[in-house]
């Protein structure tokens, strides 16, 4: 513990250091903010496995050092180590971040829509910054563990997308975060934001990557505003380097009749953790939150879910599959609340792991708490291996072990993978998921 | 082209196959009957290398070589197939993409050019139209939700499409229509010739009406109790296994 203490000091210190030259300095509700932020992430420090949330995810190895605010750079990416992470056939707005800071330079925008804006945070917090008031300076800026307090401290950069009412942006919004390998561990505190007014609708796309490795934090949180008949789909590849860490808290609120589809494929980092707290404020809300995950060598993974159901006849759909194998160690846990009064929700969670070692480990957890009797909910939780049969199967037929492996494995995701509503990203996933089974395992 | 010699086989340490001996000759096909629970399927995974079988005793040879030292791919590759009792359904793995997976695989082995897509389709469609199948059904998962016949169906289409050198064919014609038979049975003569070598496992002798065997063989409790020409597979069917079960006791 005091060793743990230490560190959130440090912190603090860092925050003292840095906070004069972070963008939006001298806001007054943004400075406030800041420190009201800095003080309740002193007050929480990093989460330890004492705490029920934090029960399978330990987060020593991150908290051993500390780790300095990414600068901004200009190391000599291309747009060759952008292009191969967007998706073929897929025109997108796209926003490239290096090391955690908005690249005009490498970004493609493209002509928006009227009504509809896409801009860095650190633009937005320079140009527009009564925008972002409304929706950051609340308390809920800061719920959350420690490391979104440390974000709403520190964040320095990230996306802001703001649609008007019945605003349809055809094309997505690609949000690609490259890190580049620094010689001292950097954090990149990530805040993004979207604002969806009532009846628009957007896709967006975040994807997580490190063309040359590195150690090094990416600590994002994500605000979601879908209002009223408003409809985001979101999609989300994590490809962090696998030495690196990776947070992330995204938030989304919901309200009457409006739908938040979320799709999360995590394939790196040494350690990460995806959390999507939903809230169904508004009557008919539909949500839909699935993704795949996918570990080897010593990786930690973990997927942790909150669906809140606060108004009658809303719906949840919840479908994770993680592969694990080596000593990977995965995790899903997945909470769902009907409030009182929440009558007529249907909620349906699932979750299916497949170990394709002796030494890989799943830990899921469904958590169902329902206040209200006139509800649909089920879920399941699975963890199993390989089927000895269908292996035997097609090795009969002459395919090796490792690709008879791999045809398994991709059947496996491919149930969640086909739920994917847009053909390029399915095939872009597809072709990510093909890359991470023929990479050998160490 | 198969030999097996004093062949004991045992499945969780109890004996299954109780030293067999079986030749089976290039260019011959031999039927193998026998009572249900007699070790006939045991035999067939052994010879495919499934695991969880334990050789205790005896050896296999196949064209000159240990087959027992061989993964079952090497084995498949090497121009051994066998068509399952129960073929495995495999939810997620379109039957077409299988079969490309597994002829490119063996082809590879041969020093042949894998097939591409096109000439790969060309030859699918051909050798289904010969087996009265349904292009369809490739498409769907593999085996899920086949009916038996099918099954029995997509199993003899593999092995055309892999034209292999020694087929051990598991029970093919249980389940299948008179007219699925004779499909079947005209797929399974297809493939007969001076360099390949087919061993049936089948109850009926129904099927060797179509497929006419070089040999029989009665196995009876893990030991082949009786070889014959295919006039035996017609005592068989005419007396059940009972006068051999007797012998076998007498012996
Ligand atoms: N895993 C196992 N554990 C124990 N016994 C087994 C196992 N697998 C097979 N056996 C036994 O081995 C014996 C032979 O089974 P096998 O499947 O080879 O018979 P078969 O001749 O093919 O029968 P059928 O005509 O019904 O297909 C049976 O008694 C069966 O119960
Ligand atoms: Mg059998």
């Amino acid at each position: 513990m005091g060793k743990d203490k230490s560190i959130a000091a440090s912190y603090a210190r860092q925050f003292a250091e840095v906070e004069g030259a972070l963008p939006g300095r001298g806001l007054a509700w943004l400075d406030a903010l800041r420190a009201n932020a800095i003080e309740r992430f002193a007050e929480l420090d990093f989460p330890t496995p004492k705490l029920e949330s934090w029960k399978f995810t330990n987060l020593r190895p991150l908290t051993r050092e500390v780790f300095a605010p990414s600068p901004a750079t200009r190391n000599g990416l291309g747009k060759g180590d952008v292009a191969r992470w967007l998706a073929d056939d897929l025109p997108c707005h796209l926003m490239v971040f290096v090391d955690g800071h908005f690249r005009a330079d490498l970004s493609e925008l493209g002509a928006l829509p009227r009504g509809a804006r896409v801009a860095s945070l650190a633009e937005t917090l320079a140009g527009d910054p009564a925008r972002l008031e409304a929706h950051l300076a609340g308390n809920d800026a800061i719920e959350g563990d420690a490391p979104v307090a440390l974000n709403t401290a520190l964040m320095a950069d990230g996306a802001v997308i703001a649609l008007d009412r019945g605003v349809a942006l055809e094309k997505p919004v690609h949000l690609l975060y490259l890190a580049t390998a620094a010689t001292k561990p950097v954090a990149m505190h990530l805040r993004n934001l979207v604002v969806a007014e009532p009846g628009s609708s957007a896709t967006l796309i975040e994807t997580y990557a490190a063309p040359r490795g590195g150690r090094y934090w990416t600590n994002a949180v994500t605000d979601i505003v879908v209002a009223r008949d408003a409809q985001i789909r979101h999609f989300k590849l994590q490809n962090e380097s696998v030495d690196a860490f990776h947070l992330a808290a995204t938030r989304a609120r919901l309200a009457k009749g409006s739908g938040y589809d979320s799709f999360y494929a995590s394939f790196g980092a040494r350690l990460s953790r995806n959390e999507i707290a939903t809230r169904l404020d508004g009557e008919g809300a539909d949500c839909r939150l699935s993704g795949v995950y996918l570990a080897r060598g010593r990786q930690h993974v973990d997927n942790t879910t909150v669906i809140d159901h606060r108004e009658p006849g809303s719906v949840s759909k919840e479908h994770y599959k993680g592969v694990l194998d080596g000593d990977a160690h995965g995790v899903f846990q997945g909470k769902i609340i009907v409030r009182p009064g929440a009558q007529k929700t249907d909620a349906h969670q699932l979750n299916k792991n497949l170990l394709l070692s002796k030494t890989a480990q799943a830990d899921t957890k469904p958590e169902l708490e329902i206040h209200a009797d006139d509800v649909k909910c089920s879920h399941g939780a699975a963890v199993g291996e390989l089927d000895a049969e269908a292996l035997f199967y097609l090795r009969s037929r002459g395919l090796d072990p490792a690709h008879a492996q791999r045809m398994l494995v991709e059947a496996f995701i491919g149930e969640v993978i086909d739920g994917i509503g847009t053909p390029a990203l399915r095939s872009h996933l597809g072709r990510l998921v093909a890359a991470w089974l023929s990479e050998a395992e160490d | 082209m198969l030999e097996i010699r004093n062949l004991h086989v045992a499945v969780d340490g109890k004996e299954i196959l109780k030293g067999i001996d079986l030749a089976v000759g290039r260019g011959e096909v031999h039927a193998l009957m026998g009572p249900n629970g007699s070790g006939k399927s045991t035999l067939a995974y052994v010879l495919a290398g499934r695991e969880g079988y334990e050789v205790t005793k005896g050896e296999v040879l196949y064209q000159g070589r240990n087959l027992l030292d061989l993964a079952p791919e090497e084995r498949a590759r090497e121009g051994v197939f066998l068509g399952f009792q129960y073929p495995v359904e495999i939810p997620g793995v379109a039957a077409m993409n299988f079969l490309k997976a597994a002829v490119n695989a063996v082809r590879k082995h041969r020093g042949e050019d894998e097939l591409d897509a096109i000439d790969f389709l060309k030859l699918v469609r051909d050798k289904a139209k010969a087996l009265k199948m349904d292009g369809e059904l490739l498409k769907r998962p593999l085996n899920v939700g086949f009916s038996g016949g099918e099954k029995k169906r997509n199993e003899i289409l593999q092995m055309a499409m892999i034209d292999p050198r020694l087929a051990v064919l598991d029970e093919t014609d249980s389940g299948l229509d008179i007219d699925a038979l004779k499909i079947v049975a005209a797929g399974v003569n297809a493939l007969r010739g001076p360099e390949r070598a087919i061993l049936l496992i089948t109850h009926y002798q129904r099927l060797l009406n179509y497929i006419v065997p070089d040999r029989v063989h009665v196995l009876v409790d893990g030991r082949i109790v009786k070889s014959g020409g295919k006039k035996l597979a017609l005592e068989v069917d005419d007396q059940g296994y009972e006068p051999f079960t007797a012998g076998e006791k007498a012996a």
